[in-house]
């Protein structure tokens, strides 16, 4: 069953209650926003339980096990447990700075989702520059992250945040030269225009058929820019006890903690969306092809962080100016050449 | 509405501006240079250049203000230090902004700007990527060649000696 009419037929409902549309437009798009935001918290729930058993089923383990179905509700007590806690600031942390990182680095992992289609006319914005605002978006990341590491006035999470900000800078680069490719072929930066120039020939006109090189390299990059293994050097344990979020406890622990679940999950909903066709897929309703897509690609990232093991930094820096970057400006070239070809 | 946001963003654009200049501790003045570039962005976008206010933040909070706050914490001269407002050149600075300030006033008072009615183009990226392609062609390459110039410069500079 598709979603969008239900949320037409509420529309209508409010205008026909007395509303009036600017009224009913506010109410709507108030809704809508705290309806995604309770979406993306559970998702982002789920996803750590989910990130739990696989680790635990790739080791030989059983994982959490206690509460709930195969302990289904263990990160919802985890969380409860989180905001029990005291909120400790470190006397010598600078107060303002360090209050404020963890809103930014949860308001950014939020923000992406307003162009991110969800379905067929599941979107809340359809901005024209779609792709190129969620990349701006997610730059503030790397500020809350650096904030987090020089508020906290301590070593390892300076060293933590310095890290993080040079892996996300540089891998940046081919991030970007790899969805480009993409807007080169449909012409058009939206995020609905994306998907639509994917549709029909039963699935054989997703840019991962023509761009397969586009792909890998937007998914090494993805996987580093979400600071996950084998790239994330930011949080090394052995090296750096816990990297950026050392000092932080309770809630605003809780805060660091969603937000790289939701930014695993924006990731992957964008390679859906760039790479995989987005919501289109046959007999299921869109939003669940487009969920589906969605939670196979954060799977594969979970797998990669549990079979791969982490890089050194130069191995890091070096492979993203080094191999990345010329493989990122050969398929530009090549989708050059396919698109006047195509014409 | 639209005069509320307009304001909005022109107070945290004044304000952040200040404190960039007066806050003693440099990383703090780093955080709130990012906060004008990003109200600079929000004006922008009141002003239907959603391709001008994306490259803004892409460029000035993704790339030039993390290089900044990365040569601060690379410092340690500058870490935790509280950094002086004012130095000898006070009397000269002060001299310089104030003709600067007249000669921007001057010219705002004097140009004509023209004014039209009818909405932007909504596909705005568009157009600004055929202008490029077309009308302003040489001016792009020329930023082009600069850049691939800087490129090299940075590469040279940054090479180790003796390889």
């Amino acid at each position: 069953m598709e979603l969008a009419p239900i949320f037409a037929w509420i529309y209508d409902l409010l205008i026909s209650l007395g509303l009036s549309v600017a009224l009913a437009d506010l109410v709507s798009q108030i809704g809508l926003a705290v309806f995604v935001f309770s979406l993306l918290c559970v998702l982002a729930l789920f996803l750590v339980w989910w990130e739990r058993k696989i680790s635990a089923h790739i080791q030989q383990r059983f994982g959490p096990m206690m509460t709930g179905w195969h302990g289904v509700f263990q990160t919802v007590m985890d969380a409860l447990k989180l905001l029990q806690k005291e909120d400790i600031t470190p006397t010598v942390a600078d107060r303002g700075v360090f209050f404020w990182a963890p809103v930014i680095v949860f308001t950014c992992a939020f923000a992406a989702y307003i162009v991110i289609p969800f379905g067929k006319g599941l979107i809340v914005s359809d901005l024209n520059i779609g792709i190129l605002y969620i990349i701006a978006i997610t730059t503030f990341t790397i500020i809350g992250l650096m904030m987090a590491g020089w508020g906290s006035n301590n070593k390892y999470a300076l060293l933590g945040g310095m890290r993080s900000a040079a892996q996300v800078v540089s891998y940046e680069v081919p991030l970007v030269l790899s969805i480009m490719g993409v807007v080169m072929v449909t012409g058009s930066m939206s995020m609905n225009d994306i998907v639509a120039a994917q549709s029909g020939w039963a699935g054989f006109r997703w840019n991962i058929i023509f761009q397969p090189l586009g792909f890998v390299i937007y998914i090494i990059a993805a996987t580093a820019e979400a600071n996950r293994t084998p790239f994330d050097l930011p949080e090394a344990e052995q090296e750096l006890v816990a990297g950026f979020n050392i000092e932080y406890s309770g809630m605003k622990f809780a805060m660091f903690f969603l937000a790289e679940f939701v930014n695993m999950f924006t990731v992957s909903a964008i390679a859906t969306t760039v790479f995989l066709g987005g919501w289109n897929g046959p007999l299921l309703p869109s939003w669940m092809w487009f969920l589906g897509k969605t939670l196979a690609m954060v799977f594969v990232l979970m797998w990669f962080r549990w079979t791969f093991p982490r890089l050194r930094v130069d191995q890091l820096m070096e492979f993203a100016w080094k191999v990345l970057l010329p493989l990122a400006f050969v398929n530009i070239i090549y989708v050059g050449v396919l698109a006047l070809w195509l014409k | 509405m639209e005069a509320f946001t307009f304001y909005l963003f022109s107070f945290l654009i004044i304000i952040s501006a200040l404190a960039v200049v007066t806050m003693r501790n440099i990383f703090h003045c780093a955080l709130f240079l990012i906060l004008c570039l990003f109200s600079v962005a929000g004006i922008f976008v009141m002003l239907h250049a959603e391709f001008l206010a994306a490259v803004q933040v892409l460029i000035y909070v993704g790339a030039v203000s993390i290089l900044i706050i990365f040569a601060i914490m690379l410092t340690s001269r500058l870490a935790g230090r509280d950094a002086p407002v004012v130095n000898e050149q006070f009397f000269l600075g002060g001299f310089m902004s104030l003709v600067l300030l007249f000669s921007l006033v001057y010219t705002l008072k004097e140009t004509i700007f023209r004014v039209v009615a009818e909405p932007p183009a909504p596909q705005s990226t568009l157009r600004i990527g055929q202008m490029l392609m077309t009308d302003y062609v040489l001016p792009f390459e020329l930023v082009s060649v600069l850049l691939l110039a800087v490129l090299i410069g940075a590469i040279v500079l940054a090479r180790r000696e003796g390889n």
